[in-house]
C-alpha cells in the first residue's frame, strides 16, 4: 500500500496524477478462503482488517453484492457517541469511540472523526431523569456525559431555540462531549484499503445466494453470483438483510427489518456547531464537513425491505427540526434516502456464534451501527478468529433472547423503535 | 442593456427595480433574476464550491448549478436560490454567496492555483498529521470555504401550509405532451390535475418559434390554456414541482405560493407543500439540454444552447453580443435559429459532426451563420468570456464571443420514475437514459420519455392522456393532434472534447473535473456510486441533472464499459430542493403537535391550576393557593386535604377502551397476566398485560359491565400503543374472537374523588335509587346508573391514593358540571381539588408502580407483581417472561427506600452502590425510580430498583448522584410507605 502523506499528494500533483493506484483491488474470487465475510460496509470490511491485522488470517475475503458501503454504511447519519445506559453497552460503544479516536493514523485514510459533542435534548419529567440517569450510569463508566440547563445547551449549541413557549420547550440536555460524527464513506473506503493492503480479497458485486453446510451441520461455503466460494468460517456482517442471509444457512433470526430514512440540506457554510438529538420530539442534526445539515427521521411503523419509507415519517421529523431552530425552514432539503434497519428485541445487537458451526453474526444495530463501527468489527474478527467472543462482545449473544439476558436499551436508542 | 428591442413574454409595461450586491437594475414583469441579470449585462452571478471560479448563469430552469444568490435579506434570507427560478419583483434584493471580499475579487479563488493538488478525493489523503490539528485547524478551516450561501439567523417571519388534493390523473408538466394529456383527459371527465414547476403553461413552447397550426406557438398556446381553464374537473396548478412519489399513488408537490411577491399576500402563506394522491399519473417533465465537457467550458458566458434560446425567445435578453453554438445534435440548431431570429447576432454554429443535417446548413445559409462542421471548441478566454479556439481538420482558429451556448444532447428528465428503484435503460441511438419500470399508475410521455420532437411530444402526451384517463375509468377517445412540422432531431453521442486546454468541468458547481474522474477511475472508484461519493459528482444542489450523464460517460470511456452497463446513479427524492419550513407546515410552536385539554381544563384554569404537558395532554399539575410560596407546600396541603378528607381529580387522560362481544373474557385472559373472564358483572380488577417479549407493557383496571361487556382504562402515556396492540391482537391473532373494540377516551369524562369523606361527596350526586354504600358499592365495584338529575354515569369504587376512593365516568360534555356539582357536594367537607403532583405523592406512598417504573424494561417480577400472573392459563408474553434470566437472584427488583438521616432529599436516577464501594459500574446495585416529599411521613421517600429487592429490606445503601453531588446513606425498606394492608380502601 502506497502511504497517503501531503508528499505523496504534491508529488503527484505534479505528475499529473498519473501515479495513484487502484486503493483496492478488484481480484477474481479464488475457490477458497480460510474466512468469509457477507456484507462490504464498515462492519464487515473492518472485521476483514482485524482479522488480517490481529489475527494473522490474510486468506480471507469479504463478499459484497453490490459497491462498498453501499448498504447502511452510506446510508447512515455518521453520529458516534457511547453515552449508554448499560455496562455492556457502553464497555461495547467506548471500545468503538477509542478506536475512531485513532482511525485515521491507524488506516492512514482521513475518516474526519470529529468529536464536536453530542446534545441530547430532554423535553419533559421523564426525559430529565431518565437522561439523569444515563449520566449517573455513563459516570459510573468512567464515560464522559454532563447534564446540562436549557442556557447552557443553548451556549453550546447557539442555533437552538430554548423559548419556553414552544410545545415542548427544552427542559435540559445531556451532553457527551467526545461523540461526534466521521465521514462515513471514508470508513468504508480505509478499512477496504488498509484491509486489502493486508491481502484481503475484496469481492464486488458477489451476492451470496447460498450457504452450504457439511453433513455435520458445519459450514463449508458459500454459493454466489461469481461462482461457488469454500471457507470453513463465515461472518455475517449484511445490516438490513441479515434475516435474509441466515436463513440461508437455516437460521431464523430475532429481528425485525424496518425503512429508516434520513435527508440532507443543500450546502451552507458553518450555522451548525454541535450534534444534536431529540427523541422526544423526534430529530436529530448535525452539519456535515460540506455545508449540509444532516437530518436523520424515524423508522416507518411497519416492517419492510423497501429502502423507501413514507414521506410523513420525513415530514414529522422536519416539523421538529423547524420547531427547535425556527430560522432554519427556508433551507431546503436537497436529498432524501431511506435504508434497513434491523432490529433486536431488546435493541442491542447480536455480535458472535451461531448455533452453526463456523457460521458467525454481526447484527441487529437498529438505527445506531455506523457509531460503533471500529469497536464491533473489532470485537467480531476476535470472535471468528478464536471461535469464542472478545471479553466485550460476549454478552451480546444470539442465545440472551433464550436467556432472557437482555441489555433493553430501548431508551438509549436514537430513534423510538 | 442587452434587452432585445421587441418580442418575448416579458411585460415592458411593468418594469421592476431590483438590486443585486448592492447596485440597483431594471427589468420587467415576466422576468427571472437571471434574465433581467443578463439584460442588464451582469454575467458574472456566482461563485462554485471547491475553487471559487466564477461562474455565469448555464441554463434557463430547474437544473441551474451555476447562478445561486442568496435571495432577499434578514431573517427571509434564502442561500443557494437559483436566479433561473426566482421571479423578479419590485424591490428584490439579491447578494452573491461563497466569495470573500467580493464576487469580482474572492481571495478563495486561489483555490484553483492548486487545483492539481485539491483533485479528487484529497481530503482523504492529507490533513492526519499531527492528530490533533484535524479538529483546531484543518477542519475549520474546510468547513469554513465550503458551504455556498448564509443560512437565516432569525426565525422566519412567513407561514407554511400543508394541504391534500385527490384527482383521477395527475399531469407532471405543462409542457406540449403534458397540455395534450392534461386536454385529453379532462376532455373525457377526468378529474385532472396539472402541475407546473414553471410560472406558466407551455414549457418550451415558450421559447420556441416552431409553427403550430400554421401558426406562431403563442396562439396555440393561448386556445390549450383556455381550454383547460374552462374544464371544471380540471385544475392547473402553476409554481407547483412534483418532488416525488410515494406509495399508493401519492405524489409530494411543493406550491411557490408568494415567492414571486416580496412578502407572501396578507393570509396567504409562502408555499404550500400538498399531498396529491392520484389515481395515474402521467409524467410530462420534458428533457434537460446537457453540456459538453471542454477546457474553460466553466466560463460566465458559456450557457446551454436551450438557454440561449429561451434567453432570446421568452425573455427578449441577448445574452451577449456576440453568440456561437457548440453541439453535436440538431436541436441545437434550431435554438441558434431561433435565438437568431429574436435579434440575438450567431456569428457561429461548430458541430462535431463533419456532415450536419443539409437542411440545417440551409437554414444557417439563410441567416448568414458561419458553419465549422467536425470543429470542436478547445479553450475559451476572458473573464467572462469573449473568446473562444475551435479546433477542426484544418487547424485552430479562435473566435470572438460573449457567449457560447453548448448542447451535448437532451437528457430526459426521469428522475420520478426512478423513486421506486427503478432503473433507466440507456438507448444508444438518443445517447440518453429512458425510462424503463415506473412507479405503479405512473407512465411517461413526451421528452421525459426520449421523444423529443414536438410531433412526438403530442403524440405521445394525448396517447398517455387516453390511456390514463380509461385506467381511471373514463371513456376517453384521441383527439386530432396539432400539427407541426418538426421532426425528431440526430446527434451524434459526444461527451467530451480531447486535449481542450484548462480544467474541463463536468459538475460546474462541485467543480469535479474531467480530470478528477480519472483520479477516480484509476484509484478503483469505477461503480457509479463510488465515483459520486469519491469525487461528489452529481451531489451538488442540482443533483447531477447537468453533470452526471457526461460524467458517467467518461467514465464508460475509461473502463471500456458500455454507458448502458455503467448505469446511473440512484435518483432521490426531492426533485428540486424543498423548503423544510414548507414540509413541516403549520406544525409549529404551540402547534407543533395537537394540544388536548381535559374536559375540566377550563374549570382547572379559573382555580389557577398550572399545567404539565403529558404527551399531547395537558394536565393540572398542582392547584397553588394565594399565600403559598412553592409547589411542595400546595402538594403537601393538596395531600393533607385527600389523606384527611376529600380531594378530586380529573383523570379523563386515562386510556378508556370499550370491548364488547361473547368472548371479551377469553380475550382479556389472553392479552393480560391475570385472568378476568371470572370477574364478576359489577366488579372491577387491576390488570397487567405484557408485550410478546415478556416485559410489562401496561397496567390499570377493567371493569365488567355486562356479561359481554367490560370498560378497560390504560395508562394515558400507553393508551394509543394498547388499543394498537388490542386491534393486532383481535385482527391479526384471534380474526375468530367475538370481539369489538372501541375507544372511548375521548368520549367519557372520568373525574376521580379520593378520601374519607369521597363517599358523603358522591352521595350527593347520584340519582335515585343508585346505591353507593359500603355495601351497594364495595371496594373494585363497577356500577352504571345516573347523577346529577338524568346524567348517565359509571362509578367505579377504585384507588390510586390509597384513600376510599371513586372515578366517576360521564359522557365528556357533562365532565365539568360534575366536577362543579362534586365540588358544591365537598364543600362542606373543604373538598380540594388536586393535581397530577399530588397524585404522585401519594401513589408513591402507597407504592403503586407508574411510569418512571413501567420502562418497557421491567418484568412482572421486577415490580413485584409477578403473583399476579395465572399459572392455569396461557397469555401474552408468558414464555417468553418464563426465561431463566428473568428469575435470577440478583434481577434489580422494585423496592422502597427512605433516607438514614430523615431530613435529607432524595434524588430520581441516583444509582445504588454497597456502603463503602467505590463508584464504579462494578458495584451499582440498581438507581431510584422516583421519589417525593411525604406529607403523611414527613420525610423524603423513594421507590426504584434493587439487586435482591425484598430480601435486603432492612439494609442501608448509598444512592449516588454524581451530578448533583448527591452521596446519602438509604434504607431499604417495603414500598408501602401508607396503610400497606389497604384497610383505608375498604371501609
Amino acid at each position: 500500500m502506497r502511504r497517503f502523506s501531503l508528499p505523496s499528494l504534491l508529488s503527484e500533483a505534479l505528475n499529473a496524477h498519473q501515479g495513484w493506484q487502484r486503493q483496492w483491488r478488484d481480484p477474481a474470487p479464488k475457490a477458497s478462503y480460510d474466512a468469509i465475510i457477507i456484507g462490504g460496509g464498515g462492519h464487515g470490511l473492518g472485521a476483514a482488517y482485524y482479522l488480517a491485522k490481529e489475527h494473522g488470517l490474510t486468506n480471507i475475503a469479504v463478499l459484497e453484492k453490490g459497491w462498498i458501503g453501499g448498504g447502511n454504511a452510506g446510508r447512515n447519519t455518521t453520529i458516534i457517541r457511547s453515552n449508554y445506559l448499560y455496562d455492556e453497552s457502553a464497555a461495547l460503544y467506548e471500545h468503538a469511540v477509542k478506536l475512531w479516536e485513532g482511525l485515521s493514523q491507524e488506516l492512514n485514510y482521513n475518516v474526519m472523526f470529529s468529536q464536536r459533542g453530542v446534545l441530547m435534548l430532554a423535553h419533559n419529567v421523564h426525559d430529565v431523569q431518565s437522561f439523569k440517569r444515563h449520566v449517573y450510569s455513563n459516570r459510573l463508566n468512567g464515560i464522559d456525559n454532563e447534564w446540562m440547563t436549557p442556557q447552557e445547551a443553548k451556549a453550546f449549541c447557539p442555533p437552538l431555540n430554548i423559548s419556553p413557549d414552544i410545545r415542548y420547550p427544552v427542559m435540559g440536555a445531556a451532553l457527551q462531549r467526545r461523540g461526534g460524527t466521521a465521514r462515513h464513506d471514508a470508513v468504508v473506503w480505509g478499512y477496504a484499503r488498509a484491509a486489502d493492503a493486508l491481502g484481503v480479497d475484496i469481492l464486488q458485486n458477489c451476492e451470496v445466494t447460498g450457504i452450504n453446510r457439511g453433513p455435520d451441520g458445519a459450514v463449508t461455503g458459500v454459493e454466489t453470483t461469481r461462482g461457488p466460494i469454500k471457507a470453513k468460517k463465515i461472518g455475517v456482517s449484511a445490516a438490513g438483510h441479515t434475516s435474509v442471509v441466515m436463513g440461508m444457512a437455516g437460521v431464523r433470526m430475532p429481528l425485525e427489518s424496518f425503512p429508516l430514512q434520513a435527508l440532507v440540506s443543500e450546502p451552507v457554510k458553518p450555522c451548525f456547531p454541535c450534534v444534536l438529538m431529540s427523541n422526544a420530539v423526534h430529530a436529530y442534526i448535525s452539519q456535515s464537513d460540506k455545508g449540509e445539515l444532516v437530518i436523520g427521521a424515524g423508522t416507518d411503523q411497519y416492517v419492510s425491505y423497501s429502502q423507501q419509507g413514507g414521506l410523513h415519517i420525513t415530514t414529522h421529523t422536519l416539523d421538529a427540526i423547524c420547531e427547535l431552530f425556527p430560522q432554519f425552514t427556508r433551507m431546503r432539503m436537497l436529498r432524501s434516502w431511506g435504508g434497513i434497519v434491523d432490529v433486536t428485541p431488546d435493541r442491542s445487537p447480536i455480535i458472535g456464534k451461531t448455533p452453526v458451526e463456523g457460521l458467525y453474526v454481526n447484527c441487529g444495530w437498529g438505527t445506531g451501527g455506523f457509531k460503533a463501527t471500529p469497536g464491533s468489527a473489532n470485537v467480531f474478527a476476535h470472535t471468528i478468529a478464536r471461535d469464542e467472543p472478545h471479553p466485550i462482545n460476549a454478552p451480546f449473544t444470539l442465545d440472551r433472547f433464550r436467556t432472557g439476558r437482555l441489555i433493553d436499551e430501548a431508551a438509549a436508542a436514537a430513534v423510538a423503535h | 442593456m442587452s434587452r432585445l428591442s421587441s418580442g418575448g413574454l416579458i411585460d415592458r409595461a411593468t418594469p421592476l427595480a431590483f438590486t443585486f450586491d448592492g447596485r440597483s437594475y431594471k427589468g420587467f414583469a415576466g422576468d427571472t433574476l437571471a434574465s433581467a441579470l443578463l439584460a442588464n449585462d451582469v454575467r458574472l452571478v456566482g461563485r462554485s464550491f471547491k475553487y471559487h471560479r466564477p461562474r455565469g448563469v448555464f441554463s434557463a430552469g430547474s437544473e441551474e448549478p451555476n447562478a445561486l444568490v442568496e435571495l432577499r435579506t434578514g431573517a427571509r434570507r434564502e442561500p443557494n436560490t437559483r436566479a433561473t427560478m426566482a421571479e423578479l419583483y419590485e424591490g428584490l434584493e439579491a447578494t452573491s454567496q461563497n466569495r470573500w471580499p467580493s464576487l469580482a475579487f474572492d481571495l478563495l479563488s486561489a483555490n484553483q492555483w492548486f487545483s492539481s493538488v485539491l483533485g479528487a478525493g484529497f481530503y482523504y489523503k492529507t490533513f492526519m498529521w499531527p492528530a490533533a490539528l484535524w479538529e483546531k485547524l484543518y477542519e475549520p478551516a474546510i468547513r469554513r470555504a465550503a458551504g455556498l450561501g448564509r443560512a437565516a439567523e432569525q426565525a422566519d417571519p412567513d407561514s407554511y401550509e400543508k394541504a391534500f388534493a385527490f384527482c383521477d390523473v395527475l399531469v407532471i408538466g405543462g409542457g406540449p405532451s403534458g397540455l395534450l394529456a392534461a386536454l385529453t383527459a379532462g376532455r373525457a371527465g377526468a378529474r385532472v390535475i396539472l402541475a407546473d414547476e414553471d410560472t406558466i403553461l407551455g414549457g418550451r413552447l415558450n421559447s420556441a418559434r416552431t409553427a403550430i397550426d400554421d401558426a406562431a406557438p403563442g396562439a396555440f398556446l393561448a386556445r390549450a390554456r383556455a381550454e383547460l381553464s374552462a374544464l371544471p374537473n380540471v385544475r392547473v396548478m402553476p409554481r407547483t414541482t412534483i418532488f416525488g412519489v410515494y406509495d399508493g399513488g401519492t405524489y409530494g408537490a411543493l406550491e411557490r405560493v408568494g415567492d414571486h411577491l416580496s412578502v407572501p399576500a396578507p393570509f396567504q402563506p409562502r408555499q404550500r407543500y400538498w399531498k396529491i394522491v392520484a389515481k395515474r399519473a402521467v409524467l410530462c417533465a420534458g428533457a434537460f439540454d446537457r453540456p459538453i465537457v471542454f477546457g474553460g467550458n466553466d466560463r460566465p458566458g458559456v450557457m446551454s444552447a436551450q438557454a440561449l434560446r429561451t434567453y432570446a425567445v421568452r425573455y427578449a435578453v441577448t445574452p451577449g453580443r456576440n453568440a456561437v453554438v457548440f453541439a453535436n445534435n440538431d436541436h441545437a440548431w434550431s435554438a441558434a435559429f431561433d435565438a437568431a431570429d429574436a435579434g440575438v447576432k450567431v456569428s457561429a454554429i461548430v458541430d462535431v459532426r463533419e456532415t450536419p443535417p443539409p437542411a440545417l446548413l440551409a437554414g444557417a445559409t439563410a441567416r448568414n451563420i458561419r458553419v465549422i462542421a467536425g470543429g470542436e471548441v478547445i479553450a475559451t478566454s476572458g473573464k467572462c468570456l469573449s473568446s473562444i479556439t475551435v479546433r477542426t481538420r484544418g487547424g485552430t482558429e479562435t473566435l470572438q464571443a460573449e457567449v457560447l451556448g453548448i448542447s451535448g444532447g437532451a437528457t430526459p428528465n426521469l428522475a420520478l420514475t426512478s423513486y421506486f428503484g427503478g432503473r433507466p435503460k440507456y438507448d444508444a441511438a438518443l445517447a440518453a437514459f429512458v425510462p424503463d419500470q415506473t412507479p405503479p399508475g405512473l407512465s411517461v410521455a413526451g421528452a421525459a420519455a426520449g421523444q423529443f420532437s414536438l410531433a412526438q411530444c403530442f403524440a405521445t402526451g394525448a396517447a398517455q392522456g387516453v390511456a390514463a384517463a380509461r385506467d381511471a375509468g373514463f371513456a376517453a377517445t384521441p383527439a386530432p393532434l396539432p400539427e407541426t412540422g418538426d421532426t425528431p432531431t440526430s446527434l451524434s453521442a459526444f461527451w467530451h472534447v480531447q486535449g481542450s486546454k484548462g480544467l474541463a468541468f463536468v459538475d460546474f458547481q462541485n467543480d469535479v473535473s474531467a480530470k478528477d474522474i480519472a483520479i477516480a477511475h484509476k484509484e478503483g472508484f469505477r461503480a457509479v456510486e463510488l465515483l459520486k461519493r469519491y469525487t461528489t459528482l452529481g451531489m451538488a444542489t442540482d443533483q447531477g441533472k447537468s453533470s452526471n450523464m457526461a460524467g458517467l460517460a467518461i467514465m464508460a470511456e475509461l473502463t471500456g464499459q458500455g454507458i448502458g452497463e455503467t448505469g446511473t446513479t440512484l435518483f432521490r427524492p426531492p426533485f428540486t430542493p424543498v423548503a423544510l419550513g414548507a414540509l413541516a407546515g403549520h406544525h409549529r410552536e404551540k402547534d407543533f403537535r395537537p394540544t388536548r385539554p381535559t374536559p375540566t381544563h377550563d374549570w382547572a384554569r379559573k382555580q389557577g391550576a398550572v399545567f404539565v404537558e403529558t404527551g399531547l395532554w395537558l394536565r393540572a399539575q398542582y392547584f397553588p393557593k394565594p399565600g403559598e410560596t412553592d409547589w411542595l407546600e400546595t402538594v403537601t396541603r393538596e395531600v393533607k386535604a385527600v389523606r384527611s378528607s376529600v380531594g378530586l381529580i380529573d383523570v379523563s387522560t386515562f386510556g378508556k377502551i370499550d370491548l364488547q362481544g361473547s368472548d371479551v373474557g377469553v380475550f382479556l385472559d389472553r392479552v393480560y397476566i391475570n385472568t378476568f373472564s371470572t370477574l364478576a358483572v359489577g366488579k372491577a380488577r387491576y390488570g397487567v398485560m405484557l408485550r410478546e417479549d415478556g416485559l410489562v407493557m401496561d397496567d390499570g383496571t377493567t371493569a365488567r359491565l355486562a356479561d359481554d361487556h367490560y370498560v378497560m382504562t390504560t395508562t394515558t402515556a400507553n393508551a394509543a400503543k394498547v388499543y394498537q396492540h388490542l386491534e393486532f391482537c383481535l385482527q391479526v391473532l384471534w380474526p375468530d374472537l367475538d370481539v369489538q373494540l372501541a375507544s372511548i377516551s375521548e368520549q367519557w369524562a372520568q373525574i376521580a374523588i379520593a378520601g374519607p369523606k369521597s363517599r358523603e361527596v358522591l352521595a350527593q350526586v347520584v340519582d335515585a335509587p343508585l346505591d353507593v354504600s359500603n355495601t351497594g358499592l364495595p371496594f373494585m365495584g363497577a356500577v352504571e346508573g345516573r347523577v346529577m338529575g338524568g346524567v348517565k354515569a359509571r362509578i367505579f369504587r377504585l384507588s390510586f391514593s390509597g384513600e376510599l376512593g371513586y372515578e366517576i365516568a360521564v359522557p365528556a360534555r357533562h365532565g365539568e358540571a360534575l366536577t362543579r356539582a362534586l365540588m358544591a357536594a365537598g364543600a362542606p367537607f373543604g373538598i380540594t381539588p388536586y393535581g397530577t403532583e399530588a397524585l404522585g405523592v401519594m401513589r408513591i406512598e402507597k407504592g403503586h408502580v407508574s411510569g418512571n417504573e413501567l420502562t418497557g424494561q421491567t418484568s412482572a417480577r421486577d415490580l413485584g407483581l409477578g403473583k399476579m400472573a395465572s399459572t392455569k392459563k396461557d397469555y401474552i408474553g408468558r414464555v417468553m417472561a418464563g426465561r431463566p434470566a428473568f428469575a435470577d437472584r440478583d434481577r434489580a427488583t422494585f423496592i422502597g427506600f427512605k433516607p438514614v438521616d430523615r431530613a435529607q432529599r432524595l434524588r430520581a436516577g441516583a444509582h445504588f452502590l454497597p456502603l463503602g464501594a467505590v463508584p464504579v459500574m462494578e458495584n451499582d446495585e440498581g438507581y431510584m425510580s422516583s421519589v417525593a416529599y411525604s406529607p403523611t411521613l414527613d420525610h423524603w421517600i423513594g421507590l426504584g430498583f434493587l439487586k435482591g429487592g425484598r430480601a435486603r429490606i432492612g439494609q442501608k445503601v448509598r444512592a449516588y448522584d454524581p451530578v448533583r453531588g448527591g452521596d446519602i446513606e438509604v434504607e431499604v425498606c417495603d414500598p408501602g410507605f401508607v396503610d400497606p394492608e389497604g384497610e383505608r380502601l375498604r371501609v
